[in-house]
C-alpha cells in the first residue's frame, strides 16, 4: 500500500473525484454568484451587465447593514455562550453521576430539524397561549410582551432557541476534547495539591485551546450565515427587526425577484465570513503550542 | 505492474460512478422528450406541477386526482405526472426551474405582477387559441384579463375570490351586536368587544398580505376604487389625501386594540386559529376560506354554523360604495413555452379548467373562475350568498401585491407590516409606495 500511495498519479486519482465534486458544487457556484452580482437580473429573463452597481448599492444599503448588525450580534452571543458550554462540558467530563445521561439530554436539540424547533418555539412564544406568557401571567405580570412581534425584543427572543439548538453540538466537541487530556496530568496535579479550579484553568483550558479556537470560528461563521430558524419563525419581521444577512439575501432574490442584487449580497456575505475567519485566526494564532507530556 | 492494475480498476470505477450520476439527472428531462411521438397514439407524458398537497388542501387535491384520472382514461396515450408542493415552496421551485429552463409542461401561476417576468422571459406560451375555442364565454368577466400581457393571455384562471369579513354570530349575539353598515358602527363594535376582553379581529400579519387587505379596503372606502387603482397602477399617487387617511385609519385601528395581540408576529394560519378557536370575533379573508365555514368536516359543525359574513362597511364622506370588493382571480394554469408536448398540454389545460369549474363548487367549496349555475346544485347558504354578492359587485380591485411588479409588491408588503407596527408614518408609507412603483420593477 505504501508503494501505491507514493505514486503521484495514484494520489491525483484519489483526490480527483472529491475535487471535481467540490469544484462543481462549491467553487463554481461561488464564481457564478459573484458574476450574477454584476448583473441586473430578475432570475427569469435576460441578464444585463451593470458592473459593480449592485455592490456599490449594497455598501450604502441601510437595510443590509442593519441585518449585518443583527448577524454580528448573533455571533457575539454565540461566542459568549461558548463559555457556558465549556463549563458544562468540564463538569460532564469529570466523573460525576449521570454525566452520560446529561450528555444525551444536551445533544437532543441538535437531532431535531430546525423547522421542528421553530414550530416548537413559535408555540412557546405565542402571545396568548404560549407557555412563556402563561407562566408570566400566572405570576402576576399584567401584560406580558408579544415576544415575536415586538421590534425591540424579537431578535433576542430568537437568539434563545438558536443558541439552545447548538448547545449540544459544542458541548459534545468540548467533552471529546477534555476527555482526550491524559488522566495522568490531572492526577499529577492533584498529587501536587492543585484545586479543581486550578486544574481547569491551568491544565484543561490550555490543552483544549486548539479545539476552542476552532469552535469560535465555527460559531462566528455559523452565526453570520444563519438563516433557518429566523426564516421560519419571523421571516425577518416585523419591519425587518430580525432580518439577518442570509434572510435579506433570500428576500431580495426570491421575493423581490432581484437575483443580481441577491447574488451580490450572497457574495458579500462570503467575503465578510472570510475576513472574519482570517481575523479570528490571526488574533488567536498560538505563540507557542502548549505541550505537557 | 501492481500499480497499473490498480490504476485501471480505479479509473473504471470512477467512470462508472460519474456515468451513473449523470445518467440520473438526464433521465428526468430526456426521458419525457424522447417519449413524444409524431402520431397522436404514441405515448405522451405531461408534467404537471401544482400546489394542492393532500394535507393542506384535501378538497382540491381530490379533484385534481379525479380530473387527471378521467383524462388519462379518455386519452389512453397520455400520462400525467404530478409534482405537488406547498405554496411557498412552489413559488421558489418555479423560479429555480425557470432559471434553468426546465418548467413543467403545465403549472400553476398567479396573475399580473407574478406572471409578467415569466412572460417577458418568454417562458409561458400564449393560450389565446383556447379562449377563442371551446372555452369562449365560459369565464366570469374580468378574470382572464388579469393574466394578459400586451393583449395576449398566458394563463387560464381556476378560482375567483373576493374578501368578505367573516364574523362569529355567537359572539355578536352575546354582546348584542348588529352587522355594521357604516365604519362608525364598526368602530362601536370594536370598542364593545375589546371592552369585554374579546379580541375583535383575527389577523396574522407576519404574512403581510393579510394586513394589506385591511389597508386596501379602507383605501377603497375612503378614497374610492379609482384613486386606489390609479395609485397602484402608477398613474396616480399614494399621496392622495384619501389614501393617506386610510393609512392613518389603519394605525388608529391598531391603537384601539382592534387586532389580536402580537398580530405582527403571527402567521395567517396562527391568526386564523384565533378566529377558529372563537377567541376573536372577526376575520377578513378571501372566499378560498369558505370550505372551512361550510363543508370542512375537520372543523366542528357548531362553529361552522355560527360563521356569517358582512361587507366592509362604508366610511362616512368616503368615495367608495359597499359593493366594491377587494379580490380577483386566484391561481391559473399556464403552459410552458418550451414544452415538447405543447399541444397536448393545452388540451389538458382546457379539459382541466372545464372540469374544475364543474367539480370545485361541490367538491372543494371554492368559487371557480368559470361560470356556474348554482341554482341546480345543493350548496351551503353562506356559499350562495357570497356567490350572489360577487355577481352584484360594482368593482373588484385586484390584491395589491398580486397587481404590482415583484419589487414594488415587496415594498408594499414591508410597508404594510411597518404601518401596522407603527414603524412608519402614513406620509412616509405613501412616499415609499410612490417611489417603489415609479421604479417599475
Amino acid at each position: 500500500m505504501d508503494k501505491v500511495m507514493s505514486n503521484k498519479k495514484i494520489i491525483a486519482l484519489y483526490v480527483l473525484p472529491a475535487l471535481l465534486l467540490i469544484m462543481a458544487i462549491v467553487y463554481i457556484p461561488i464564481v457564478l454568484t459573484a458574476y450574477y452580482g454584476l448583473n441586473q437580473w430578475n432570475g427569469i429573463g435576460r441578464m444585463k451587465f451593470i458592473g459593480l452597481d449592485n455592490y456599490a448599492a449594497l455598501l450604502t444599503d441601510g437595510t443590509f447593514w442593519k441585518s449585518a448588525w443583527h448577524s454580528l450580534l448573533l455571533a457575539v452571543f454565540s461566542c459568549a455562550s461558548l463559555i457556558i458550554y465549556l463549563a458544562v462540558a468540564m463538569v460532564l467530563a469529570t466523573r460525576i453521576k449521570g454525566a452520560n445521561l446529561f450528555r444525551k439530554i444536551y445533544l437532543i436539540p441538535m437531532l431535531l430539524s430546525s423547522v421542528a424547533i421553530a414550530q416548537l418555539w413559535l408555540r412557546i412564544y405565542h402571545p396568548t397561549n404560549g407557555i412563556v406568557n402563561s407562566v408570566l401571567e400566572s405570576i402576576g405580570v399584567a401584560n406580558p410582551p408579544a415576544w415575536l412581534s415586538e421590534p425591540k425584543l424579537v431578535l433576542f427572543a430568537l437568539f434563545i432557541p438558536i443558541l439552545w439548538q447548538y448547545a449540544g453540538f459544542y458541548i459534545l466537541i468540548y467533552y471529546a476534547a477534555l476527555k482526550n487530556i491524559p488522566a495522568s496530568l490531572e492526577e499529577a496535579a492533584k498529587i501536587d495539591g492543585a484545586s479543581a479550579l486550578q486544574i481547569a484553568w491551568k491544565i484543561k483550558l490550555p490543552l483544549a485551546m486548539e479545539v476552542i479556537k476552532v469552535t469560535v470560528v465555527l460559531a462566528v461563521v455559523g452565526s453570520l450565515k444563519y438563516f433557518d430558524l429566523i426564516y421560519v419563525m419571523t421571516d425577518g419581521g416585523p419591519n425587518g427587526s430580525s432580518e439577518v444577512m442570509a434572510s435579506y439575501m433570500y428576500h431580495t432574490a426570491f421575493r423581490a425577484y432581484d437575483f443580481g442584487y441577491g447574488s451580490a449580497t450572497g457574495f458579500f456575505l462570503l467575503v465578510i465570513c472570510l475576513i472574519v475567519t482570517w481575523v479570528i485566526r490571526k488574533i488567536t494564532a498560538a505563540k507557542e503550542t502548549i505541550q505537557y507530556s | 505492474m501492481f500499480s497499473k492494475k490498480w490504476n485501471v480498476l480505479l479509473l473504471t470505477m470512477c467512470l462508472a460512478l460519474f456515468a451513473a450520476g449523470c445518467g440520473k439527472s438526464d433521465s428526468g428531462t430526456g426521458g419525457s422528450a424522447s417519449k413524444e411521438g409524431t402520431s397522436a397514439s404514441e405515448k405522451v407524458t405531461i408534467k404537471f406541477m401544482h400546489l394542492w398537497p393532500e394535507g393542506v388542501s384535501a378538497g382540491q387535491n381530490k379533484i385534481v386526482n379525479q380530473i387527471i384520472n378521467d383524462y388519462q382514461k379518455e386519452h389512453e396515450n397520455v400520462t400525467i405526472k404530478q409534482e405537488v408542493l406547498d405554496n411557498e415552496q412552489y413559488k421558489n421551485k418555479l423560479k429555480v426551474l425557470s432559471a434553468s429552463n426546465e418548467l413543467p409542461d403545465v403549472g400553476v401561476t398567479w396573475a399580473a405582477g407574478f406572471l409578467k417576468p415569466y412572460v417577458e422571459g418568454n417562458l409561458f406560451a400564449p393560450i389565446d387559441d383556447l379562449l377563442g375555442g371551446e372555452l369562449k364565454d365560459k369565464f366570469v368577466a374580468g378574470t382572464t384579463e388579469a393574466y394578459a400581457v400586451d393583449d395576449k393571455t398566458y394563463a387560464l384562471p381556476l378560482e375567483f375570490n373576493i374578501a368578505p369579513i367573516y364574523y362569529n354570530k355567537a359572539i355578536f349575539k352575546k354582546y348584542n351586536l348588529e352587522v355594521p353598515q357604516t365604519y362608525e358602527q364598526f368602530k362601536g363594535i370594536l370598542k364593545t368587544l375589546s371592552d369585554n376582553g374579546v379580541a375583535p379581529i383575527a389577523l396574522g400579519n407576519k404574512d403581510r398580505w393579510t394586513g394589506s387587505l385591511w389597508y386596501m379596503y379602507l383605501a377603497d372606502r375612503i378614497a374610492g376604487q379609482k384613486t386606489l387603482a390609479d395609485a397602484i397602477g402608477g398613474s396616480g399617487s399614494f399621496k392622495d389625501a384619501g389614501l393617506v387617511q386610510a393609512a392613518k385609519e389603519v394605525q388608529s385601528l391598531v391603537d384601539s386594540n382592534a387586532f389580536v395581540k402580537g398580530f405582527n408576529g403571527l402567521s395567517n394560519e396562527e391568526g386564523k386559529a384565533e378566529f377558529l378557536n372563537e377567541k376573536a370575533a372577526m376575520y377578513l379573508m378571501g372566499t378560498w376560506e369558505l370550505p372551512n365555514y361550510t363543508t370542512n368536516e375537520e372543523i366542528p359543525k357548531e362553529f361552522r354554523d355560527n360563521v356569517g359574513f358582512f361587507k366592509f362597511p362604508t366610511v362616512e364622506g368616503g368615495k367608495g360604495d359597499i359593493n366594491s370588493w377587494v379580490g380577483g382571480p386566484g391561481v391559473g394554469l399556464f403552459v410552458s413555452q418550451n414544452s415538447e408536448v405543447k399541444e397536448e398540454a393545452k388540451a389538458f389545460v382546457q379539459y382541466f379548467v372545464t372540469k374544475w369549474g364543474e367539480q370545485s363548487v361541490t367538491g372543494a367549496g371554492v368559487i371557480p373562475a368559470t361560470k356556474v349555475d348554482t341554482s341546480a346544485l345543493d350548496l351551503p347558504p353562506l356559499y350562495i350568498d357570497l356567490f350572489n354578492e360577487m355577481n352584484k359587485a360594482s368593482s373588484i380591485t385586484l390584491f395589491a401585491d398580486v397587481q404590482m411588479p415583484a419589487n414594488a409588491a415587496e415594498t408594499h408588503l414591508n410597508m404594510i407590516q411597518a404601518l401596522f407596527g407603527k414603524a412608519v408614518s402614513p406620509e412616509k408609507f405613501s412616499e415609499e409606495h410612490d417611489k417603489a412603483i415609479a421604479k417599475g420593477n
